[in-house]
């Protein structure tokens, strides 16, 4: 198989040679270009990179674009540059960066990287900016003009001003006006100072901060007052920032405990085992991905059923197999689901690896929806917030509005008398404790595009949840919610000033003392249903 | 008759010698693996257990050492720091191995070494580590502080021109170590306090909203900026999502990273972390041919394309051969033998130059800096420009200040006191004091 290809390989490079040559007869001036760039010594590159933008080539951008993301290699024997197309596994995919013909694949031992390093990509991101500037779309342009700031050099100065008289959009004109500005900061203009004083992009912040320390008393007491202004705005961005962080982790920790608030807030069965289920439902998000490569958000959405399905089924053969024999005795449950959870574990470190596995995260969940410079929401917990709560609408509507929901509260309520009025006892509890599992695979979905999918995923977020559970009122939908959410901002409240490790320890020993004070969490249940 | 009788007598004498001498000569070496194959730290051990087994299947087919076959010893010790204690006293005491390949964890080592000790046992350990350590009967052959994160910032200080310091750990011995080490080395060349910001968090940490937010605005006070992570294994993977998603790339604050290789890496999609940077002894991408065939022979023997190797393999790799060499030097695997032949025992590594056994038990090293690629793959951006020798007591700690470790006769002594002059503590009380 691989001698076939291989001798496929070599055949399509035979070919691809023979087809290059005509396009050899006529130097291609781009030919030289590459050449210099991928001989030129570090000292030299930035030369040959503006070289590449001064040949005014219209294939110039991708090439500077294939540069900075290491696609260009030059080939050991002929010594010619080509493009990677696909750099993973044993042979590479490469083309011609003159004709874009695809030269087939080769090994990627024959190849020899063009060195690029970060302060070379530092400057290649100004100067593609700058080549982005002529864009025609405004937004472009906008996006582009702020990777300008704080990489604007001497060089850069007269293009961009001829640059901002040319600019029609005002959005633009205040980014190039603003990254002139740093430049011009930097070089001791006082006035300048003037243009950053309102602006909260950490690049202005830095140039305000060095012309503070400068020497020249004028120029430090401009910075200071300007510093001034934007300290009090960066405040209130950093409440907010906070307020939405410990929003973001409390929706996380709901969400991981409210499957577990229905098998054991409303079933009272002690399940150890529910970090796995949580695990099961990022495997299948994986497993779905591999299924449909190429298209991760259509995955991504198909993975929430599938999710919830894989997870439930689980969940109904523990149920059946262990839970419904340790009726009335929670200890025993405690230690045979903490068995299975270990089993669950070993299961798919050896089924499937004991690595982690890459789950992608679509498009148009990355990155961050920006409100300015200073605060900006991460997209991904954006939209986990959202799933959390429509999850936790979803579940409440079951509890309240169904005949399943009804069945549930009558048999966790009197379990002989919803027997006698004809209600299957048995098969209410396997529907809950399948709905309950099928939750903890949809947090599994959520949690795929937060953190890694691996063996040990579970066990981090079992701690979690039961402690959500018992602070917010064991058997409350709404304290798991209000108990999630406040706990999460508690957390990154209390986290920037004493730490990740001390902001944890301080929240447990919180909800020690909570719990001796009201043993049945925030929100008690009342009447009947608490003499149980 | 009775000269019938003596010659059957003398036959059977000589070929039982001679049978015994010939199962003397099959008797296989037992090599034992150490390594944990469930719990958390499969996840990075199991790899190296497989390294190992390769190497052993591949010195057979050279036709084994001293005429001997290897055969392997496997044991899980399950990610169980005191079950690495009972697993390696089994490995020695029933099994009878002559060498333990073996430990990822600080913890897990420090739990095995009474053990090597007493049953004299020989250790090979493959991870870069915290230092302020030195066993008659380990042999480091991964990274100590001064191999790994002292050139890092080096790099850092001299070619990126990096003025303020994050040294992100996860909180137990090995980043304390190393920040500690990091710190006075800092301060020692002109850092100010309040340019060093020093953070730890639990392991497995997953919500790096808050301290990401952080070191986005402790680097926006006007110097150039970096990140220098000593986070471990899981943790990495949100952090640099969450890196990701905030927007800071590379050109504004890179991170450096001791524990994240191409293993971690392949757990992520690498496209926003393009050119941050770490720092290792190995790279999968090193361009050498010794390189290119160990990778093909490690993907034939997994037979897997995509699988990748990395830097505590290749520390294996080196031990393994270094093992083999001394067994040959010494002519036997009786340890303290193979123990006195190793000093000295110089292999070729996989980046194109040799590694040699120090006298402190530490090898010499490269020291490679790579940026990540967005194919999860690091390409070299620094090196030194010769190997650098392992130190096992760090110069920049008060209290190993004036240690050093030379396991040579006559001095055989791990925590030799150059001040005072005379032997100290035995390593594993040294050790319990420096923590």
């Amino acid at each position: 198989m691989s001698i076939i290809r291989r001798s496929l390989t070599s055949l399509l490079i035979a070919l691809a040679c023979l087809m290059s040559v005509p396009a050899m007869a006529q130097e291609d001036p781009g030919r030289e270009l590459l050449v210099n760039l991928a001989e030129a010594p570090s000292s030299r590159v930035e030369e040959a990179i503006n070289a590449i933008v001064d040949s005014g080539d219209e294939r110039a951008r991708g090439w500077l674009e294939a540069y900075g993301n290491n696609r260009l290699s030059r080939v050991k024997d002929t010594g010619q540059v080509v493009l990677v197309l696909n750099n993973r596994g044993r042979d590479w995919e490469i083309a011609d960066p003159l004709t874009g013909e695809n030269l087939g694949e080769m090994s990627r031992r024959k190849l020899d990287r063009v060195a690029i390093n970060n302060a070379i990509r530092g400057k290649l991101e100004g100067i593609m900016a700058m080549l982005d500037l002529n864009a025609a779309d405004p937004d472009v342009r906008e996006a582009s003009a702020a990777d300008m700031m704080g990489k604007v050099d001497a060089a850069l100065v007269a293009p961009l001003q001829a640059r901002l008289e040319k600019e029609e959009s005002a959005a633009v004109r205040d980014r190039i006006e603003a990254a002139l500005a740093i430049y011009r900061v930097e070089q001791g203009d006082i006035e300048a100072v003037e243009v950053l004083a309102g602006s909260l992009h950490p690049r202005a912040r830095a140039a305000l901060n060095n012309a503070a320390a400068s020497d020249s008393p004028q120029l430090v007491e401009a910075a200071n007052k300007a510093l001034a202004s934007i300290e009090q705005k960066l405040k209130l961005n950093k409440a907010a920032e906070t307020l939405y962080f410990g929003l973001s982790m409390g929706s996380v920790l709901v969400l991981a405990a409210i499957g577990l608030a229905i098998t054991f807030g409303v079933m009272g069965v002690i399940n150890m085992a529910h970090g796995e289920l949580i695990m099961l439902g990022a495997y299948t998000t994986w497993g779905v991905q591999q299924l449909l490569p190429g298209q991760p958000g259509l995955a991504l959405l198909l993975s929430i059923p599938a999710g919830f399905l894989v997870a439930a089924i689980a969940g109904i053969i523990i149920e059946r197999s262990v839970i419904q024999h340790l009726k009335g005795r929670p200890l025993e449950t405690l230690l045979a689901t903490f068995g299975i959870s270990l089993i669950l574990q070993q299961l798919v470190r050896t089924v499937i690896s004991p690595q982690n596995r890459t789950v992608v995260t679509p498009e148009w969940m990355s990155g961050s929806l920006v409100i300015n410079d200073a605060l900006s929401l991460t997209l991904n917990r954006l939209y986990v917030m959202a799933f959390a709560l429509i999850v936790f609408a979803a579940l409440m509507m079951i509890m309240r509005k169904t005949r399943l929901g009804l069945d549930v509260r009558a048999v966790t309520q009197n379990r002989a008398m919803a027997r006698s009025m004809g209600i299957k006892a048995t098969k209410v509890d396997i529907l809950t404790f399948a709905l309950g599992s099928g939750v903890a695979g949809l947090a599994g979905v959520a949690l795929s595009q937060l953190t890694n999918v691996g063996p040990n995923l579970g066990q981090n977020y079992i701690i979690d949840s039961f402690m959500v559970v018992v602070f917010g009122g064991v058997g409350n939908l709404w304290g798991t919610l209000i108990a999630g959410l406040s706990l999460g901002t508690i957390n990154q409240l209390l986290e920037p000033w004493a730490g990740a490790v001390l902001a944890k320890i301080i929240v447990l020993v919180f909800i020690i003392l909570f719990i001796q004070k009201r043993p049945k969490g925030l929100f008690p249940q009342k009447g009947r249903a608490a003499e149980n | 008759m009775s000269i019938k009788k003596h010659v059957k007598v003398g036959l059977s004498a000589l070929a039982l010698s001679v049978s015994m001498h010939s199962a003397a000569a099959e008797d296989p070496i037992k090599i034992g693996i150490l390594h944990s194959l469930s719990g958390t730290m499969a996840i990075s051990e199991t790899v190296l257990k497989d390294t190992v087994e390769m190497l052993i299947e591949q010195q057979n087919e050279k036709g084994g050492v001293l005429g001997r076959e290897l055969e392997a010893v496997v044991v899980d010790p399950a990610s169980d720091w005191p079950l690495f204690a009972e697993k390696a006293r089994e490995l020695l005491a029933q099994e009878e191995v002559d060498v333990i390949f073996g430990n990822w964890t600080s913890v897990s080592r420090k739990s095995v070494l009474p053990v090597v000790e007493e049953l004299n046992g020989l250790l090979f350990y493959p991870v870069q580590y915290e230092g302020e350590e030195s066993s008659e009967n380990v042999f480091y052959t991964g990274a100590a502080p001064n191999q790994q994160a002292i050139p890092a910032v080096n790099y850092l200080m001299n070619e990126i021109g990096v003025e303020r310091w994050v040294l992100a750990g996860t909180d137990y011995v090995y980043p304390r170590t190393t920040n500690k080490i990091l710190e006075t080395y800092l301060k020692d060349h002109g850092v100010a306090d309040e340019d060093i910001m020093v953070n730890y968090t639990p392991f497995g940490h997953s919500d790096w909203q808050n301290i990401v937010s952080d070191i986005k605005s402790f680097g926006s006070a006007g110097k150039k900026t970096a990140v220098v992570s000593t986070i471990n294994g899981d943790a990495n993977v949100p952090f640099y999502r969450e890196l990701g998603n905030q927007g800071i790339s590379a050109s504004d604050i890179p991170v450096v990273a001791f524990s994240v290789g191409e293993q971690e890496l392949s757990g992520i999609d690498t496209g926003p972390l393009v050119g941050h940077l770490a720092a290792w002894n190995y790279f999968m991408s090193v361009d050498t041919d010794a390189n290119w065939d160990f990778i093909d022979a490690w993907i034939d023997y997994k037979g897997d394309d995509t699988v990748v190797t990395n830097d505590p393999m290749e520390a294996h790799y080196i031990g393994f051969n270094m093992y083999i060499e001394a067994v040959k030097k010494a002519g036997t695997t009786d340890v303290d033998e193979v123990k006195d032949a190793i000093i000295g025992v110089s292999v070729p590594n996989l980046t194109g130059g040799y590694a040699t056994m120090m006298p402190n038990h530490h090898i010499t090293k490269p020291v490679l800096i790579g940026e990540i690629q967005d194919n999860g793959q690091f390409s070299v951006v620094w090196e030194t420009p010769s190997t650098v020798a392992g130190d096992a007591w760090s110069d920049f700690l008060p209290g190993s200040r004036d240690m050093i470790a030379d396991w040579r006769k006559p001095m055989f002594c791990g925590t030799f006191n150059t001040v005072t002059g005379s032997c100290g503590a035995s390593s594993g009380e040294m050790a319990a004091e420096s923590e």
